[in-house]
């Protein structure tokens, strides 16, 4: 899961691609009517009633970070969808300003917006948005098409999206032959073949059911981790912004209540609405640890030594990694600062390896894994009857299994 | 007793026939060579379709309506109803009267689908052009035909090209309306998905609304048609030639057989092309939906 990668070591701030400045959208002819009762704090409904005006966003910022997933989270008519379709101007904003990468695209002229979404972004839709009458490669070939890509170049790379989405040996069959969950894996084939910078999510799942919703999920989750592109993504389950989340935006009546990580939102809510949508969560679910834990990354074998630990350590961005001996039989950890310290000769190999951290099984609740995960230091190390390393299991993991 | 709460009072006449009149005779002396040149041009087009089906044989038409029944249809039974169907016309002594009502039926849906569908684009796009559009539409659709039978006939004189111009202006509405309806009631996310790739206004038009709208335009093309083959009769009275001129003349003679004959060989002409556009409608509509 992307949330495990949250390194409170990583730079937060600086790798911003899109900033949202005090974004509004305003339906109706008389905006300045309802501008006026706005400054002077009336809500919504009033300035409905007697305007005629809707106001779906009212002032949202907010700052994506590249190659991380944004959830933006509202009830229906929360003005999520509109603050999406802000992101790419299909809808002008009424005020405020969009920048991608320090360039304020509302000042775009159509060329330079159409060559913005042909290249930096592209988007998914709840419905899918497909056209019905082209071929599942047709269909995931058309922004490419739209750009004047050449025939055969396009319908390669539209293949290489087809298999990566898992949909290989369906590539010329007609959409309507395909069920909910493959309609949204071309939808999402096809925004990738752009190769965006930011892919733009409106509630891609929430058409499909339950399970296929679990899955395409998880997949969206390993194709993050494999293209790290930067998602926004709405929806109006909590479910699935904080699986899918970095960090999570809770809008209100077309404000934004809350921006936080999903394990700062879960311990620190912001209100009473958020505390309600958080409890909303489906906690019915039973879930063992083995569901959530993520595939041990950062290992080094207990042979190799604190040099082989660091190199592993810089490659993934941990700051600790996991020393096994043979047959992946979990020794302990080493943390980053014992690591340099036995590169420095302070103090050896073995002795700089933390062997009292918390293990747990494959098949605990996670439930019971709350006070050991939320007291640990390093992610869990999940072990099967043999003392081996089957996974790892961040504290975030387990805050969202409970959710 | 105050009169006028009774009776609608007269004094208030206002008299527009005689402006529409001179309207029209300023048309006749004034814009002659525009109308000239827009007999010539319908009579060239007209021409060149009539030359078209009389290369023909009877034969081959036979064989056309065959295999396109049986490619839209894929029924061969039904295939080989409306090509008996289609020979018995000539049975019963109207295969050069069906030549002439079809060059005209043919030329008019032609002409109205030339103007119909890029109208109906406009339209579609444009809210005002919409508003203008429309109750022209309504005009040209429920203004009984004979009342512009007359100025046409003044303006272009006797024969089929004044037909050609009345058909098309009664067969036209439908394929407008329909084109229209159809590329707006495209999905939103559709076009929306569009746009958010980058599309041009052309690229979405051809490559998206067009296509998902392919079988509404369909339906309204075979409208078109059916109100074409509707009009044989009353272009008739202007002179066209065909198998309405048969019907007028079993109407003048008193003459029940030929009138009937006559109408009977529309009716089969009306149900072969309607069926085969209509099939060609579900074709389009199965591939989508």
């Amino acid at each position: 899961m992307t949330l495990n990668n949250t390194d409170k070591t990583a730079p937060q701030e600086e790798d911003i691609i899109l900033k949202v400045e005090h974004l509004s959208k305003v339906f109706g002819r008389r905006k300045e009517a309802a501008n006026e009762m706005l400054e002077k704090g009336a809500d919504k409904a009033a300035i409905l009633k007697s305007t005629g005006v809707t106001i779906a966003v009212d002032d949202v910022s907010f700052d994506v970070e590249r190659g991380k997933v944004f959830s933006l989270i509202g009830a229906s008519g929360s003005g999520k969808s509109t603050v999406v379709r802000c992101l790419n101007m299909l809808w002008r904003p009424t005020a405020g300003k969009i920048l991608f990468e320090n360039e304020d695209i509302g000042q775009y002229s159509a060329q330079q917006l159409r060559e913005f979404r042909r290249s930096k972004v592209s988007m998914v839709f709840q419905s899918f948005g497909l056209l019905s009458h082209r071929s599942v490669l047709d269909n995931v070939a058309f922004g490419l098409e739209v750009r004047g890509v050449k025939k055969q170049e396009r319908l390669d790379k539209a293949m290489e999206m087809v298999d990566m989405v898992g949909l290989n040996g369906w590539e010329n069959k007609d959409i309507t032959d395909l069920s909910g969950g493959m309609r949204q894996r071309v939808g999402i084939a096809r925004a990738l073949a752009n190769d965006p910078d930011i892919l733009l999510m409106d509630e891609p799942f929430s058409a499909l059911d339950p399970l296929v919703r679990q899955s395409m999920q998880f997949e969206l989750i390993s194709i993050q981790q494999k293209l790290n592109k930067t998602i926004v993504f709405i929806t109006h389950d909590i479910n699935e912004a904080f699986k899918l989340g970095d960090r999570v935006a809770i809008m209100r009546e077309g404000r934004i209540v809350q921006i936080d990580t999903p394990e700062d939102m879960t311990v620190n809510p912001a209100d009473d609405y958020v505390r309600q949508f958080i409890q909303s969560a489906d906690k019915a679910q039973i879930y063992y640890a083995k569901n959530f834990m993520q595939t041990p990354t950062c290992l080094v074998h207990i042979k190799h030594g604190a040099r082989a630990a660091l190199q592993q350590m810089r490659d993934n961005g941990m700051s600790s990694a996991y020393v096994i001996g043979d047959g992946m039989r979990f020794i302990g950890v080493i943390p980053l600062d014992n690591a340099f310290r036995v590169r420095a000769g302070e103090m050896t190999f073995d002795e700089a390896i933390v062997r009292d951290t918390p293990t747990t099984t494959q098949d605990t609740l996670i439930n019971d894994l709350l006070p050991i995960a939320s007291q640990a230091k390093y992610p869990l190390a999940v072990l099967d009857e043999d003392n081996r390393l089957k996974g790892i299991l961040s504290k975030a993991a387990v805050l969202t299994a409970l959710l | 007793m105050a009169d006028w709460l009774t009776r609608f009072p007269e004094e208030l006449h206002l008299n527009i026939q005689a402006p529409i009149d001179n309207g029209i005779n300023y048309m006749v002396e004034n814009w002659g060579g525009f109308f000239d040149g827009l007999s010539n041009g319908l009579r060239a087009i007209l021409r060149a379709v009539q030359d078209i089906i009389d290369f023909v044989p009877w034969w081959a038409l036979v064989i056309i309506v065959f295999a396109a029944t049986l490619l839209t249809t894929k029924k061969w039974p039904r295939a080989v109803l409306y090509s008996i169907l289609l020979v018995s016309i000539g049975l019963i002594g109207l295969w050069d009267e069906l030549y002439d009502t079809l060059a005209l039926v043919i030329t008019s849906v032609f002409i109205s689908l030339a103007i119909g569908f890029p109208l109906g684009v406009l339209i579609s796009f444009s809210d005002r052009a919409n508003k203008i559009v429309r109750p022209i539409l309504d005009t040209m659709q429920t203004m009984p035909s004979f009342v512009y039978l007359i100025p046409a006939v003044m303006l272009l004189g006797l024969g089929n090209v004044p037909a050609v111009i009345a058909t098309t202006i009664y067969a036209m509405p439908p394929m407008v309306r329909m084109t229209s309806h159809g590329l707006r009631q495209v999905d939103t996310e559709v076009q929306e998905a569009s746009l958010a790739f980058g599309a041009t206004r052309l690229q979405m038009l051809g490559k998206v609304l067009v296509p998902q709208a392919v079988p509404t335009i369909m339906t309204g093309v075979n409208q078109t048609i059916i109100m074409a083959i509707s009009m044989v009769v009353t272009c008739s009275m202007i002179g066209a030639t065909g198998l309405g001129s048969e019907v007028i003349a079993g109407m003048n003679r008193l003459d029940s057989g030929r009138g009937f004959a006559a109408g009977i060989a529309i009716v089969i002409l009306a149900i072969i092309m309607d069926r085969i556009t209509q099939n060609m409608v579900k074709e389009a509509k199965s591939s989508d939906a």
